[in-house]
């Protein structure tokens, strides 16, 4: 069975432009939609906060909640229904300052559980307590009144209209370390990335290395001088495709081009959609890369293979034929991908749900930025001779 | 088969050791006896990031230091005024020359810890601030945070909790793993309780109406009992106004112990005191008989019993409408001590385990689902050599789980995650050698040279790939936490093991069937 016929010859760098206008509209669209929401939406992992699931015994409503909530004074809180309806399972999350969270989720848990449930009131009796020698407890007598039952603990528990499923409290400080941690992980991948792309395909080991550590450095100076670290970020990136343009370093620049391409788009998508960034979606993210380079440098290792073997065909025939070449084995890759990441999306649960949506996003941006933006890159310097 | 090659040996011991490493999980008890840890995520379990407040320390020091210097100036008769902590300095007066010679006298001799700070004499007026050293508050931050960390070891070892797992984190942060925590509102409770035990009197002379009004008179302050109503959850406030002074703390306590109250059945916590603590109970309790004693933990009244008559022996009973479990907790704090300093909590994150069994269960059901697409679409795809690249699937997901195991990393959701992508992306491996393959069977050559030149070609390919892929996981080891790390760790384990049975195992297949089977034709 065949899907790609072995002759087959699209014109991919004849439609170089197309592609590159497409690439530019969807980054264009990525950041108006980041600048309209104000910047990502992010989630209590990096903004703080805390996210409560909860689990129902009988069917509830958002308002019954939101109510019950009212009471304790948050009532900014957001309520959503969690998975399918009858579950009656309900996510509540809070941006609650730092100093009211602590024991917040406890209260949460309370009232809600109270909210659903019939209680009795019944008046706390005033009591007090003596203090005794234990050796002669007979002796003085304990005004003490027992007001209720003791009621066991365990049973209360089975009894419960609700079950908290998940709890998850960030303090902002904590989302802060998190959020450039994360950060910071994607500018080391990029740059280890860069060195093992350089030193492979042109043989620039030590010009990229070189290159790198002096980012890795400068990175750190600013940092500790206390420059915002998202700013350090996108001014290291912008230095360093400056920097690969001088030194030439075609085929970094190319893979590179098209990560970042990639990880805008799904960005993007990711706020068009107003889903928000959690750590697994960094995580998500950091797979795209590696998965996107995957199909960028197999290209890339045919470009390098043909252009040795075709030394009378033009550089832009070369990569044509490459992509040709490799047209058959990219599409089946992605599919095959792209068929667990389905399975994860519609089988995995909730949790995993955002995480495998980001994941599809990425293999099919990845497949396409590796034929239409990583390669034709490489035509860039040619043009210039 | 004749000639079984190194090869045959290496791919067979890999097998043999990885099929050991996994049974375990499988509750087949084998020799490596090593099981795949689950993450909190998928057992269910409560993860806790705490932080000292080693602040608090530093400012309690110099406080009781203070107390200690009031103390020796009274002694020696040293006229002062105005002594006052703020924030790290002590603030004092002291007035009178004869008082300003014994006082430099008492703080050479006795106080040699304080450093002076600012020293001003104004005729015979002479007023001191007085703080610790750096170092010597960086030691007792360090101490508090190490302390703090000894505690809550102790309070978890005593509540048992299988396989906690507690550490430090940076400087003064400690982290709190309690996988498979039952009531994990307790366990908070139990580890974020500074515990500090005082026992102040309580001031029957003023009434708390009026200083609820105004300011509390000097020397005392307002404490509130808090009560909750276990059946209506409501809570009830009821404020005390207490000497300030604090006449006895748990610092004195030899032991704690929950006991039943025979008579009302209700249980109680009973304390020893050491023999000091013993002496100044007996005190406090033959000069005020018929006065409340006020039994404060954390700033929090318990109960005011009336002291009903001198106690000697040093032993007590805390008492108060507990729950069994909140005396056994409460005994538990008191015997491990008290925080040295208070923690706060900046990171909590739960999971219920019903939810994490739900998560596994989802998270193998996609799995099994997207390999066997992924199976019977190679199958499809590539016919014979479709069911090589199934076969090296497979064994692919067992040496995943073997490493796991091997290596007792942690396996998380994100971590299953991983795991079903790899599922994707080591056919990739295959997918390359395969269409190479056909490549060169187009250009018309026998099945076993186009296997041959199929690998050589495809080998270089398939290394850079990976290596690439393999950096970012790496990346994401070190800068991820938690689950995420589970990610890169069951994602590095997947890269290596498709490297593996792609370049290895896979092409001993291929070969043995070209080679010993002396196949013609190749279904590809």
């Amino acid at each position: 069975m065949q899907f790609i016929q072995p002759d087959i010859n699209l014109d991919f760098i004849g439609k170089r432009l197309i592609g590159f206008s497409v690439s530019a509209t969807l980054i264009l669209i990525s950041l108006l939609s980041l600048l309209c929401h104000g910047g990502p939406k992010y989630g209590i992992d990096f903004a703080g906060g805390t996210l409560i699931q909860i689990k129902f015994s009988e069917p509830t409503t958002v308002d019954k909640i939101k109510d019950a909530l009212k009471t304790i004074d948050i009532s900014g809180a957001s309520i959503q229904q969690y998975g399918e309806a009858s579950n009656n399972e309900y996510l509540v999350r809070a941006d609650i300052a730092y100093k009211k969270l602590e024991g917040l989720s406890e209260k949460v848990q309370q009232v809600l559980i109270q909210a659903v449930s019939v209680t009795t009131e019944t008046e706390t009796s005033e009591s007090t307590p003596t203090l005794e020698n234990s050796e002669s407890s007979s002796a003085t007598a304990t005004t003490q009144t027992v007001s209720q039952e003791v009621t066991d603990d365990q049973t209360v528990q089975a009894t419960l209209p609700a079950e908290v499923r998940r709890i998850e409290m960030v303090g902002p400080q904590v989302g802060k370390d998190l959020r450039e941690k994360a950060l910071m992980a994607m500018f080391f991948a990029l740059l280890f990335i860069t060195i093992y792309i350089s030193g492979r395909f042109e043989f620039k080991w030590v010009v990229s290395a070189i290159m790198a550590l002096g980012m890795i450095c400068g990175v750190y100076v600013f940092q500790k001088m206390g420059v915002s670290m998202p700013f350090l970020i996108v001014f290291a990136l912008i230095l360093s495709m400056i920097l690969f343009w001088f030194l030439r370093l075609q085929y970094a620049m190319g893979a590179i081009t098209a990560l970042i391409h990639d990880v805008m788009i799904t960005v993007g998508i990711f706020s068009l959609s107003d889903k928000e960034f959690t750590l697994p979606i960094i995580a998500a993210l950091l797979t795209i890369i590696g998965y996107s380079l995957n199909d960028t440098i197999i290209v890339f290792d045919r470009i390098r293979e043909n252009s040795r073997k075709l030394t009378r065909d033009t550089f832009d025939k070369v990569i044509n034929k490459s992509i040709n070449e490799t047209l058959s084995r990219t599409i089946l890759t992605s599919l095959t991908t792209l068929i667990v990441v389905l399975t994860l999306f519609l089988f995995g649960g909730g949790i995993i749900h955002d995480f495998a949506f980001a994941m599809i996003i990425g293999v099919v941006i990845g497949t396409y930025s590796s034929i239409f933006v990583a390669s034709p890159i490489l035509l860039l310097w040619k043009v210039q001779k | 088969m004749k000639n079984i090659s190194l090869r045959t040996v290496i791919i067979l011991l890999v097998l043999f050791a990885s099929l050991l490493y996994v049974l375990p999980s499988f509750h087949i008890d084998v020799w490596p006896h090593k099981k795949i840890n689950l993450g909190l995520d998928l057992q269910g379990g409560m993860h806790l990031v705490l932080e000292v407040e080693a602040e608090k320390a530093v400012e309690s020091t110099i406080e009781r230091m203070g107390n200690d210097l009031r103390r020796e100036m009274k002694t020696n008769h040293i006229k002062f005024a105005d002594l006052k902590r703020n924030v790290f300095k002590l603030h004092l007066k002291v007035l009178g020359n004869e008082s300003i010679d014994k006082f430099n006298k008492v703080l050479d001799d006795d106080f040699q810890e304080f450093r002076i700070a600012s020293r001003k004499q104004n005729g015979d007026q002479l007023t001191i601030v007085l703080d610790l050293p750096d170092s010597d508050v960086s030691e007792i931050k360090k101490k508090a945070a190490e302390q703090a960390l000894e505690t809550i070891r102790n309070r978890i070892d005593e509540f048992g909790v299988s396989e906690p797992d507690i550490r430090r984190q940076g400087e003064r942060r400690i982290l709190v793993q309690l996988p498979g925590v039952k009531d994990p509102r307790r366990a908070k409770d139990l580890i974020g309780k500074t515990a500090l035990l005082e026992f102040k009197l309580v001031d029957d002379q003023h009434s708390v109406e009026e200083a609820l009004k105004k300011t509390p008179p000097l020397g005392t302050e307002i404490l509130y009992q808090v009560v909750e109503n276990r059946q209506t959850r409501r809570m009830s406030k009821t404020p005390y106004l207490v000497e300030k002074r604090t006449t006895l703390t748990g610092e004195y306590l030899t032991d704690a112990r929950v006991n039943i109250d025979s008579q009302y059945n209700e249980p109680y916590v009973s304390i020893k005191f050491n023999k000091k603590g013993a002496r100044l109970f007996e005190r406090i309790t033959e000069s005020n008989v018929q006065r409340r004693l006020a039994i404060v933990l954390d700033n929090k009244i318990h109960s005011a019993p009336v002291i009903q008559e001198r106690i000697s022996g040093g032993e007590a009973r805390i008492t108060g409408s507990f729950t069994h479990e909140e005396a056994h907790d409460l005994a538990i704090v008191l015997r491990a001590g008290a925080l040295p300093a208070p923690v706060h909590i900046l990171e909590e994150r739960t999971v219920g385990p019903s939810l994490g069994k739900d998560s596994i269960r989802k998270g193998i059901a996609s799995m099994v689902i997207g390999s066997i697409f992924v199976i019977i679409f190679m199958i499809i795809y590539y016919q014979v050599a479709g069911l090589i690249a199934d076969l090296a699937l497979a064994l692919n997901i067992i040496l995943i789980a073997a490493g796991l195991a091997g290596f007792q990393a942690t396996l998380t959701l994100p971590g299953i995650a991983g795991i079903i992508l790899t599922i994707g992306m080591a056919v990739d491996a295959n997918v390359l050698i395969f269409e190479r393959i056909r490549e060169e069977l187009r250009v018309g050559k026998s099945p076993l040279a186009a296997v041959d030149a199929g690998y050589s070609k495809a080998t270089l390919t398939i290394l850079d790939a990976n290596v690439t892929t393999l950096i970012a996981a790496v990346v994401l080891f070190q800068f991820g936490t938690g689950p995420v790390k589970g990610f890169a760790v069951t994602l590095s384990l997947g890269v290596i093991a498709s490297l593996f049975t792609a370049l290895i195992v896979s092409r001993q297949i291929f070969d043995s069937l070209l080679i010993n089977r002396q196949l013609r034709s190749l279904n590809i």
